[in-house]
Parts: C-alpha cells; structure tokens; sequence
C-alpha cells in the first residue's frame, strides 16, 4: 500500500502540491489525471523519493519515503520500476545494456543469465533482437518499450508511468494501454499512471483520482469519475474550453473571441 | 525605493553566489567520498581518460608547441638587443614549466573536455536520465561525476608534461634553425635552470585545475534545465566559471609559491 499524506512541494514561488492526500491499494492501477504541468509527475517523483516534500509523507509498506537516504531509498528503489515521459534511455548504452542496468549494476548473475533476463524483459514488450541497437536507432514507440523493459527488468512490485502515451500515435498508445493492463495482470505489480489521455485513464486504471490546484480533487473508480457531478473534473474529462478550471484565464478571451 | 531595491538584488544575488559555491563545495566532498567507495569502475574511468586525455593531444601539441615558438621569437628580439640569445632556451624552458604549460593545458581543456561534460550531464538532466539513473538505485555522482573526476586529475598533468616538452621543443625549432643558437648550447640553456621544484609546482597547479574542470563542469551539468537552450547556457556558463577559477587559481599559487620560495 502506497499512502500520500499531506505533501507540500514548491519550485521556488509556486506551490505546486498543497496538501495531497492520495491512498494506493496493493495490485491495484491507480490513474491521477490532471492538466499538463499540474504537478502530475511531481507527485510520481515525490513518491519515488527523487524528489523531497517540504511536508507530509509518503508511506510504502509502512516506511516513510521522505526521510530515507543512502541504502535504504536504494534497496527501495529496486522494488520500484519507471518508465518517464520520454523513456530516459541512456544514449551511450546499447538497448541491452539499458535493459539489464540494474541487473548488471546491482545483482552478482553471471552475463548469461543477465542475457536472458533482458531478452525476457523485452519480449515482454514485444521487442525482439534490436538488443544491439542504440536509442538513437529506435521509433519513439520502441524506446518507451524499452524504457518499460528497463523498468521491469528488476521485477519491481511497483511501477510507475509518467505520461505512458504522449508523444506516440494512437495506435501504438493503444499497443501501450494494452501492455500496462498486461503487465499488471502478469507481473502481479500495484501500478501509477500519470496521464492527461482520459481515452487511456478509463482503459487501465481501476481507480482514477484527479489532481487540479495542488490537490486530489476527486478520487473514484473509472465509472464515479464518468458520471462525476464535480465541475472541475467534469471540464477536464469532456474536454471542455470553457468551464471552472478555465475561469478567468486570459487563454480563454484570446482563444474563444 | 531605488536604494532598497539596489539592496535587494544585491541580497538575492549574494544568496545566490553563496549558493552556488555550496553546492559546488558540497559536489566535490560527495565525488571524493564515492571515489573511493567500491565499485571502482575501472572500464568508465579508462573510457573518460582515453576521451580526456588522448584525444587532446593534438589540440595540446598545437597550442604549445606555437606558444614555445612565440615566445622565442618574441623574446629573441629583445635577448639580441643586449646579446643575450642564450637565455632564451632558459626563458621558454622556465615559462613553460611554471606557467604557460599548466594554464595553457588547462584552458584548452576547460574549452574541450569541460564543455562536452556539461553538454553531456545536460542533456542527460533535462531528458531525465539523471532521474532515471536514481530510479536504478545509482548514485549519478559515482556513476557519472567519479570516473570524470579521476580521468581529469590523472591526465591533466600528463597532457602539461607534454605540453611542457613540446612548448620546449617549439622554442629549441626556432632557437636552433632560426636563431642559430647551437643544439648543445640549447639544450644546456634548457635543462640548466629547471629544478625539480618548478616542476612540480606546476603540476600541483594542474591538479587543482583539474579538480576546478571537472567540478564545475558536473555541477554545471546537474543544474542545467530548460531544454537545449538550457544546455547551451550551462555550457558557457561552465567554460566561463572554470576560465576564472583557472586564472584565478594560477595567480594565489604563484603569489604563494613565490612568498613560500623566499
């Protein structure tokens, strides 16, 4: 179980986070949708320990993230799998040498076993024999495969996607969908999707909780948060211009006359 | 009004310095912990030295072989003026141990290296391979600044001992063909004056500059944001501070090994 409890963040003047409460159940996929620059990924970072809160805490199977340093947010980060935005491969690696990073990096197997671990990892995905081939070499589709490899190399018991379907076509965002449902349900694993795609929020999350200003405003299954009657999250899942969350923004004058 | 607001910038932009020479003195306490924490990354240290220091041994030759030269040339018409041709070789031999070897190298390679790692940890920083590499429960100083660190306090001097030799043997081309000083007498002229010292002072000049290169380029690096613009700014920003520091550095050593020396 993944327990958010009252996190406070800010980037010099802005407050981004102001007081989130967010409880993630074992096993299950927990969506946060929310407008671009909300403060999304923020939260994702706030919880895997790259970044501290001013406040609050973050509580993972009884422990509190925030105040963990050296080994023991090490030994945590093993449990945990992410896949970013822009799949953060490392450009002077192979593919396969991204894949197995950890396995290689903190594990004593031999290169035959770590071998068969990345092909693993990768036919996971989909991807075959492009074991050789740098980043650069790679379709965007492919290199958030690969980061999703990287991600799942370890075996984590947590991962976290930030932004799983940006910057890739509708049918590989679909291909995308499809593989989180699939390693959820294979891999056993409790899964955070960071996303604004409301199209891939209702695909895999079984439950979805909206941030808007810094805060958890709605949190509910799929269903709840279709037939919510709050209007903030009513205007960001119809997709509406107009409406509470657009209330006196000067994008609304400058685009709407 | 315009008083207060001249004390605060000037409040904001002290915080800011005082920040900044934090963080870069707290960057090289954490490279020397992990440096010595296993395990000791023998094939990226190696890597890095190759790309440091093997790689920069044109431009190196280049500079210093045309300042050895120069400064023949240059001295040449005055040491003429009172016949004194002679002390030449002892002239670019002394200047070049002590000063132009370990600056030169070091400016070169605050420009050639120093650059390429801000670039390098930029890019990684705002596409999130920094946040990745903690993700995989590695330090991305030992990963990535450690092995930097090393390469550059390792080839440093080295690449001024060369200089030095080739700044001695663009003095020895021109004193001997042009200047018709004879080989003999050159060398003589060169090895006579150099004592153990001079030498070492200057490479322990290097060390620090080394140590200012890769420093301040990490930090640099890890700090970047903004996309490539970002980048490009960290950049300069990097060349620019250790250029400073270089020079700044070279001058409280020489004024020390000067004071210490009497």
């Amino acid at each position: 179980m993944i327990d958010a409890i009252n996190l406070y963040k800010k980037f010099g003047d802005s407050q981004v986070l102001k007081g989130v409460n967010l409880t993630i159940d074992a096993g299950i996929t927990q969506v946060i949708i929310g407008r671009s620059g909300c403060g999304k990924s923020v939260l994702l970072k706030n919880i895997i320990g790259l970044l501290k809160p001013e406040s609050g805490q973050v509580i993972i199977d009884g422990q509190d993230v925030t105040k963990m340093t050296g080994k023991a947010l090490s030994a945590l980060r093993m449990t945990f799998g992410m896949l970013f935005q822009g799949a953060a491969l490392f450009d002077s690696l192979t593919v396969a040498e991204n894949v197995g990073f950890n396995l290689i990096e903190h594990t004593d197997l031999d290169s035959q076993t770590i071998a068969k671990r990345i092909k693993e990892a990768l036919s996971l995905v989909g991807l075959y024999n492009i074991e050789g081939l740098m980043p650069s070499e790679l379709s965007g589709g492919m290199r958030k495969r690969v980061g999703l490899a990287r991600a799942i190399a370890m075996q984590p018991k947590i991962i976290l996607y930030d932004e799983p379907t940006t910057g890739v076509d509708p049918i590989m965002a679909d291909a995308v969908n499809e593989l989180i449902i699939r390693l959820h349900d294979k891999l056993k694993v409790t899964s955070i999707v960071v996303t604004h795609d409301m199209i891939s929020a209702y695909k895999v999350g079984s439950r979805i909780a909206m941030l808007y200003d810094g805060k958890i405003v709605e949190e509910g299954s799929p269903d709840q948060i279709k037939n919510t009657t709050n209007p903030i999250v009513k205007q960001f899942i119809t997709g509406a211009a107009k409406g509470p969350i657009t209330e006196g923004e000067s994008f609304n004058q400058s685009v709407l006359i | 009004m315009v008083f207060s607001d001249a004390f605060n910038r000037f409040i904001a932009k002290s915080k800011s310095l005082l920040r900044y020479m934090g963080g870069v003195v707290i960057l090289f306490i954490e490279t020397v912990f992990w440096m010595f924490m296993p395990p000791f990354r023998k094939r990226q240290i190696l890597d890095q030295m190759y790309k440091v220091g093997v790689s920069s041994l044109p431009i190196v030759f280049l500079t210093s072989m045309f300042t050895g030269m120069v400064l023949a040339l240059q001295s040449a018409h005055q040491m003429q003026r009172i016949s004194a041709q002679m002390y030449i070789a002892s002239l670019v031999a002394l200047s070049m141990v002590r000063e132009l070897g370990p600056v030169l190298t070091a400016l070169v390679i605050a420009g050639r290296v120093g650059a390429s790692i801000t670039a390098e940890l930029g890019t990684m920083k705002v596409t999130e391979q920094i946040d990745a590499l903690e993700t995989l429960a590695t330090n991305p100083i030992k990963y990535l600044v450690v092995p930097r660190f090393l390469a550059l306090i390792i080839m440093l001097p080295l690449l001024t001992i060369y200089a030095d030799f080739v700044g001695m043997l663009g003095g020895y081309i021109v004193g001997v063909f042009k200047l018709h000083i004879s080989s003999n007498m050159y060398l003589n002229m060169t090895t006579s004056p150099l004592g153990i010292k001079d030498l070492y002072t200057g490479l322990l000049k290097s060390v620090v500059f080394a140590i200012i290169i890769s420093i301040i380029s990490c930090y640099e690096g890890f700090k970047t944001s903004g996309g490539a613009e970002g980048v490009g700014r960290s950049t300069t920003l990097s060349v620019v501070t250790s250029f400073i520091l270089i020079i700044a550095a070279d001058c409280l050593f020489t004024a020390l090994f000067y004071f210490i020396g009497q």
